[in-house]
Order: structure tokens, then C-alpha cells, then sequence
């Protein structure tokens, strides 16, 4: 307990320390730059999880344009990777099976409701929909909750 | 060809933006979501820089006939809530604080070359397909109603 205790006192060390407004201020700038090219050059929404089932599934004369947009998410992750490579530092990382259940969620709930951070979280939120709107409370009120059950159920072992 | 070449810059654009942000670092991800612990805030300000710079794009773009390169807009036009919404995105939401990613991050972190990111990435490619495959059942075990979600043009 005492010892579940000090790891706490840590992490919170450690998070204040890595409380970046600064950064996540301007990265959020640029996604709203590529969201808005997508959508006053291409007229599309810049949903990510939309845009890779929209590959996955094909539909004649409508992937091309979803291959691009994939392609420019790896380009601009192999930029990061040369000048950026904290980015990649991603400090926690699931065991395996963790990361497959994570996966398999992340797949199917994007599906059933019709989008995730990217398309509801920014382009729906920023367009006033209701339906974005209560999709981004409840997928930021689920995450929160099992990171909260993680947390306590692993006491910051996973 | 351009709408081609600006989709791609689009997704870099988003990408770069992404790293720099920190939402592909699942660490900081996790720790936003960590409310009830030692809550992270930084992916607020990702939202809200996000959001600022797409709702003045969003309102350029009703004064727009038509976007720049294309002959027209493709954009999500339902505004009714139904529970599919709900419990998908509870799902979602339920993988994104297990994984600590979301679906973009996850791309653009397969350019870090790590294994963990890559078979993620796999398990939300096989989590589409068995959407699709249940919906598919669905329909055609229950001749009532075909719901037309085969759509991929979302949010």
C-alpha cells in the first residue's frame, strides 16, 4: 500500500513535469490546418477512422483519395520519426493481448459510431453536431472510466 | 491529380501535427483521460487548437459553392441521436484509454517501425471488418429493416 502510494506520488511528479500546453497547443493548430485542407480543398471530413474503413471496404472512385490521406499520415509519421522521435516515445505501451482487445474495440466502435477523435472530436464538434458532440462526451467519458479501472485494478503495474 | 496530391499533404499536415501535440504517445493520452488520478490536461489544448483553426475552415466553407479541387462537398448531414452512436462511441472510447491510441496516432505511428503500434493497428482493421460482417448478418437474417450504414462517410 505505502508502496502503491509513493508510485502515485511519482507519477504525479512526473505529470506535472510533462503537462506540454505550449506543444499541444500548436500540434492542435496544424491538425485543424490538414482537417481544413481536407475540407475547403477536397470537401471531405478529415475522419480517420471514416477514411481507413472507406479502404478497407472499396468503393470504386472513391479510395484513391483515402490512400493519399493514409499515405500523408505515414510520410508525416516518418518525418516526426527524423525530427521529432519523442514523438514516438510513448511511455506506456499494453501487453500484447491488451493492445489486440484495444484494437478490436477501437475497430468496431468507430464503425458503429460512425466516427472517432478526429471526425467527431474535431470536425463534428467544430461543425456544432449534435450527434459529434455527444459521441466525443461519451468516448472521453468510457476512456476515462477504464483508465480509472485500470488504474486502480493494476495499481499502475500494466 | 491535385485533390490527389492535397490529400496527401493534408495527412502529413494532420500527422506532424499529431506527434507534436502528443497524441501519439499513449502516455499522455492516458494521462488526460486519468480525471480521477492526476489528470494531464494537455489534450484539451490539442482540441481546442484543432477545433478553432476547423470551425472558422467550416464557416469559409458554407460560403463556398463548391471546395477548390472538387465539384462538391461530401459531408455528413445526419443530426439525429440514436444509440448506435452512443454505444459505438462508448466502445471506441472504452479501447482508446485500454490502448492509448486512437485510430490517426496509430497510423502515423507505424512509422516508428514498432511491433506493439502495428498489431494494434491489425486488431482496429479486423474490429471494421467484424462491424462490417454483423451488419451484413443482420441484414440479411432480418428482412424488416436494412439500415443504410454501409456508409464510410462519417461523423
Amino acid at each position: 500500500m505505502q508502496q502503491g502510494l509513493a508510485a502515485r506520488h511519482r507519477t504525479k511528479n512526473s505529470l506535472m513535469h510533462n503537462f506540454t500546453p505550449i506543444a499541444s497547443l500548436l500540434g492542435g493548430l496544424l491538425i485543424g490546418l490538414g482537417a481544413s485542407a481536407m475540407l475547403l480543398l477536397n470537401g471531405r471530413i478529415a475522419g480517420i477512422s471514416g477514411i481507413l474503413a472507406g479502404v478497407l471496404k472499396p468503393v470504386r472512385g472513391d479510395t484513391l483519395w483515402r490512400g493519399c490521406f493514409l499515405g500523408g499520415l505515414f510520410a508525416g509519421g516518418l518525418l516526426l520519426r527524423l525530427f521529432m522521435p519523442r514523438a514516438f516515445d510513448f511511455g506506456v505501451i499494453r501487453p500484447f493481448p491488451i493492445l489486440i482487445v484495444a484494437g478490436l474495440l477501437v475497430g468496431f466502435g468507430t464503425r458503429l459510431g460512425s466516427g472517432c477523435t478526429s471526425g467527431h472530436g474535431v470536425c463534428g464538434i467544430s461543425r456544432l453536431s449534435p450527434r459529434s458532440l455527444l459521441a466525443t462526451i461519451t468516448f472521453i467519458a468510457t476512456g476515462a472510466l477504464v483508465v480509472l479501472l485500470v488504474n486502480h485494478l493494476t495499481r499502475g503495474s500494466l | 491529380m491535385k485533390a490527389l496530391l492535397t490529400s496527401f499533404l493534408s495527412g502529413m499536415v494532420f500527422a506532424i501535427g499529431l506527434g507534436i501535440s502528443g497524441m501519439t504517445r499513449p502516455v499522455k493520452v492516458i494521462g488526460f483521460l486519468d480525471f480521477f488520478g492526476e489528470w494531464d490536461a494537455s489534450l484539451a489544448l490539442v482540441m481546442l487548437g484543432a477545433i478553432a483553426v476547423y470551425f472558422v475552415a467550416n464557416r469559409l466553407s458554407t460560403k463556398m459553392p463548391s471546395p477548390l479541387l472538387s465539384p462538391d462537398f461530401s459531408l455528413p448531414k445526419r443530426s439525429d441521436l440514436d444509440t448506435k452512436l452512443i454505444i459505438g462511441a462508448a466502445i471506441f472510447g472504452a479501447g482508446w484509454g485500454l490502448g492509448g491510441f486512437c485510430p490517426g496516432p496509430a497510423l502515423t505511428s507505424l512509422a516508428s517501425g514498432a511491433l506493439p503500434v502495428f498489431i494494434f493497428v491489425v486488431a482496429i482493421g479486423i474490429g471494421m471488418y467484424v462491424h462490417t460482417w454483423a451488419t451484413e448478418l443482420r441484414a440479411t437474417n432480418s428482412s424488416l429493416t436494412i439500415s443504410p450504414s454501409n456508409s464510410t462517410q462519417d461523423a
